[in-house]
């Protein structure tokens, strides 16, 4: 088998088939990037997988998995201060949860150099929206290189560095979930070694960093001036590809996926546009730009998500008094989804039909949707399951993000909101104001417990609020592959003080805590409705570790046995409480309304024998001996 | 050689991330110029999984359009029907592993489970030639490399042969790992 870990301290140049995030791993090792933090998000985990891959003693960075996205970001800044060069890289919405710090980041005079990737989600494919983090780039004052390829990933990511170190300024490199999670053999460079600098360069001879006062108006004129010196080195071919097309009185602006995608549209078709592909899509590369809008009768801009180059080719257009036609988004439909070749035949048809192909018939698949939910043996259905039955039809239930989110749909329909990591205390809160009607309950998972949720619970208690919290701890970031968190006692490095719920709960005044496994759903049924009858702010702790990860560490056994459950057919009243209400889609039912149990997907795990009224659910003859199924 | 794409789908578990792995890298073996991109994040938990790849041909972009896909490979039944209705391109073929594993709604009593005839009846509708694969493994994780087997024997990827595809699996698996799939790649 090749390693992952010995391939990326390859010191000679290779070629390798590789994720787009493996080989933004690879560039921060051959750009001597010497501190990388990160919280765990879709579609960036893999860069971490990548990086821990390599065998810590080997490791010629430091790597940490952050408390949250903010604190990542305070962590690389400030090793970036004391001259190490630092990358953070997180998901696209976390770039809300970093924002306070992150503004303040162009302000610095940053030693090392920083590079922020950030994995935006069109399409929202794994997010709570598909926001268009170029809109925090123009605020933040932070220039932004956008790879369409792993390949151009691997590249940019070491022109990011490179130009964030000469600048002393910090980058963006905005990737987008396909470019993320796109494959194909990437061209290495060489590697020459190295190991991280213990040298302490942190430097205020040119002033303390504080920008309050005037120095604030100082620093962000160095900022803006350091971003003019970024937007024209980057006003190069080296990010302004332009392609001939048949018909150079038009032309296409683009950048990022969305080129690839219109590459693949025009392949067949017999009038195709010039195009001018944007690596550098924030500051604007004007040279390049005025350039094609001069040569050019008609331009389109074909870009995902929001009209962020499109306001700025259009103000450049104006300003520089260029009489061209510019078309850009042409209804709210152009600003929805992911830019796939279909979608992106769609919107270039809008504006000129002719360029596109006509290809047969819209396929329309006639099944429903197959979405995600929580695997058999999941801590969360059992409780789930219970919670329902001690809850009122009234009463009010707030999701949070992680796995536990999966409850909203059917069959257990926990949770009518959601806003954001950490919300569901706060926004539990604010619903029960006034509401003497309806009791409201909010559920966090452990690690955005730690992540986000402490001020809702610190609010709570400091505002005498009236809900009740269950934390669905179940050791471990679940959603994203299985990260350790502040509560695993490990942390990307070895061993580390595991920070207990109950006591993170107690030390901030919780009076109120109930704990339970969440297996025990009699007894989680009985304290969900003790806490909630209670006045103020309550919480219980529903536990049962991740089963999903808990099986594959097992399956690792050679001693393991694949346990499952069966369904008494005798004693089966079809009542179908297992398939229908716990739902645990290891049950599969037959259009006589029998029900079985698929051996593929049960894991013996049990948590569904005391659904059954009827006691029809127990565990497999052989599995009862120990025998080998 | 004129491109050739390949749409890949099944249920989050099934374990579709080894199978498009193992087509990329054997077709790398087979010298062929090859991209391809999968679903990760949400999807995985027990959700509609997707991957593309495609071989040949200038590189464009990994993602496949709708109803242009020369070969559709599906893990699961209801999937198969899904992708063959939606990717795969008149004349091409779907080749999946014929287990089930029912969707919510199924299980919820709302809707039918798709049959083996509904398959078959959507691949002739849609003039897509039909294959269907279905033995007993030692392990049901082993069901991707079962499919990977009867598209390699079946030379359903032109210009990709079976020592490719061992040299792939090679690639990815450790020692008895990869010994029990060769098995699997390589027998009956």
């Amino acid at each position: 088998m090749k390693n992952l870990g010995e391939m990326l301290l390859r010191t000679e140049p290779f070629s390798e088939i590789v994720l787009g995030n493996t080989a933004l791993a690879r560039a921060m090792i051959e750009s001597g990037t010497e501190v990388v933090t990160s919280y765990p998000g879709s579609p960036t985990p893999e860069i971490a997988s990548a990086l821990l891959s390599v065998p810590g003693e080997k490791r010629p960075f430091y790597f940490q998995f952050s408390t949250n996205e903010k604190v990542a970001t305070e962590v690389a800044c400030g090793a970036s201060l004391n001259g190490h060069p630092s990358c953070v890289f997180f998901k696209s919405v976390g770039l809300n949860v970093a924002a306070d710090s992150f503004v303040q980041l162009s302000l610095l005079e940053l030693e090392g150099g920083l590079v922020a990737v950030l994995g935006d989600d069109p399409g929202a494919n794994s997010s709570q929206n598909e926001q268009d983090n170029r809109h925090f780039a123009r605020m933040a004052y932070i220039p932004v290189l956008e790879p369409s390829s792993p390949s151009e990933a691997y590249r940019y990511y070491l022109e990011a560095m490179a130009l964030s170190r000469r600048q002393k300024m910090p980058v963006i490199l905005r990737m987008t979930t396909h470019v993320c999670h796109g494959k194909e053999k990437v061209a290495f460079g060489a590697w020459k070694g190295g190991t991280v600098s213990t040298e302490s360069r942190f430097d205020t001879s040119g002033g303390p960093m504080v920008p309050l006062t005037a120095a604030a108006l100082e620093m962000k004129r160095r900022s803006l001036a350091r971003l003019s010196l970024a937007g024209c080195e980057m006003d190069s071919p080296a990010f302004c590809e332009v392609r001939k097309g048949t018909d150079s009185s038009r032309g296409v602006i683009t950048a990022g996926l969305p080129f690839r995608s219109l590459l693949d549209v025009l392949e067949d078709s017999d009038r195709t546009p010039d195009i001018l592909k944007l690596g550098a899509v924030y500051p604007l590369p004007e040279k390049a730009v005025e350039e094609f809008l001069r040569t050019h009768g008609q331009v389109k801009v074909l870009e995902e998500l929001d009209d962020v180059l499109e306001k700025d080719i259009k103000a450049l257009a104006f300003d520089r008094g260029i009489r061209v036609s510019i078309t850009g988004k042409t209804d709210d439909d152009d600003r929805i989804g992911e830019f796939t070749p279909d979608k992106v035949a769609e919107v270039l048809a809008k504006t000129w039909p002719d360029m596109v192909p006509l290809r047969g018939a819209k396929r329309q698949p006639s099944l429903a949707p197959r979405p995600p939910q929580m695997c058999p043996g999941c801590g969360h259905r059992s409780a789930f399951h219970a919670i329902r039955q001690a809850l009122a039809k009234e009463d009010i239930t707030v999701a949070d993000i992680g796995c536990h989110t999966l409850g909203f749909l059917p069959p257990y329909e926990m949770g009518e909101v959601l806003l954001s990591m950490g919300h569901s205390t706060g926004t539990g809160a604010g619903l029960s104001l006034f509401n003497r009607s309806r009791k409201v309950v909010s559920f966090i998972g452990d690690s955005t417990f730690f992540h986000a949720g402490l001020p809702g619970v610190v609010n709570a208690v400091f505002n005498n609020h009236n809900l009740t919290l269950i934390v669905m701890e179940n050791g471990t970031t679940a959603m994203t592959g299985h990260q350790d968190h502040p509560g695993a006692g490990r942390n990307a490095n070895g061993p580390s003080e595991a920070i207990p719920v109950r006591g993170v709960l107690e030390g901030l005044g919780v009076k109120s805590i109930r704990e339970v496994d969440a297996y025990s759903q009699a007894k989680l049924i009985e304290l969900v409705k003790e806490a909630m009858a209670e006045e103020g702010f309550s919480v219980v702790i529903a536990r049962h570790p991740c089963m999903l990860k808990y099986t594959r560490e097992q399956q690792r056994n050679p001693d393991y046995v694949r346990k499952s459950v069966e369904v008494n057919q005798e004693t089966c009243d079809r009542l179908h409480v297992c398939v229908e209400s716990f739902g645990c889609p290891s049950f599969q039912r037959d259009e006589d309304g029998t029900v079985t149990v698929s051996r593929e997907l049960c894991i013996g795990d049990g948590s569904c024998i005391q659904t059954c009224p009827v006691k029809a659910i127990g565990l497999r003859k052989e599995n009862r001996g120990g025998e080998t199924a | 050689m004129k491109r050739f794409d390949i749409y890949m789908s099944g249920v989050g578990g099934q374990g579709i991330g080894l199978l498009s792995e193992a087509v990329i890298r054997a077709a790398d073996h087979a010298g062929l110029s090859v991209c391809g991109v999968d679903t990760h994040g949400l999807a995985q938990r027990g959700g509609m999984v997707e991957s593309f790849v495609r071989i040949g041909g200038e590189v464009t972009t990994p993602l496949v359009r709708k109803g242009s896909a020369f070969l559709v490979l599906a893990l699961e039944r209801t999937e198969a029907l899904r992708a063959a209705e939606a990717y795969a391109a008149s004349g091409g073929v779907l080749l999946y592993f014929d287990t089930l594993w029912q969707p919510l709604d199924v299980r919820l009593g709302k809707a039918d489970a798709v049959s083996a005839e509904d398959v078959e009846e959507a691949c002739r509708r849609l003039n897509v030639r039909h294959m269907a694969e279905k033995r007993d493994l030692p392990d049901v994780r082993m069901q991707n490399v079962a499919l990977l087997s009867r598209a390699a024997k079946e030379g359903l990827i032109p210009g990709v042969e079976m020592e490719h595809y061992r040299k792939a699996l090679e690639d990815l698996l450790p020692g008895k790992v990869l010994a029990a799939n060769l098995k699997v790649l390589e027998g009956q």
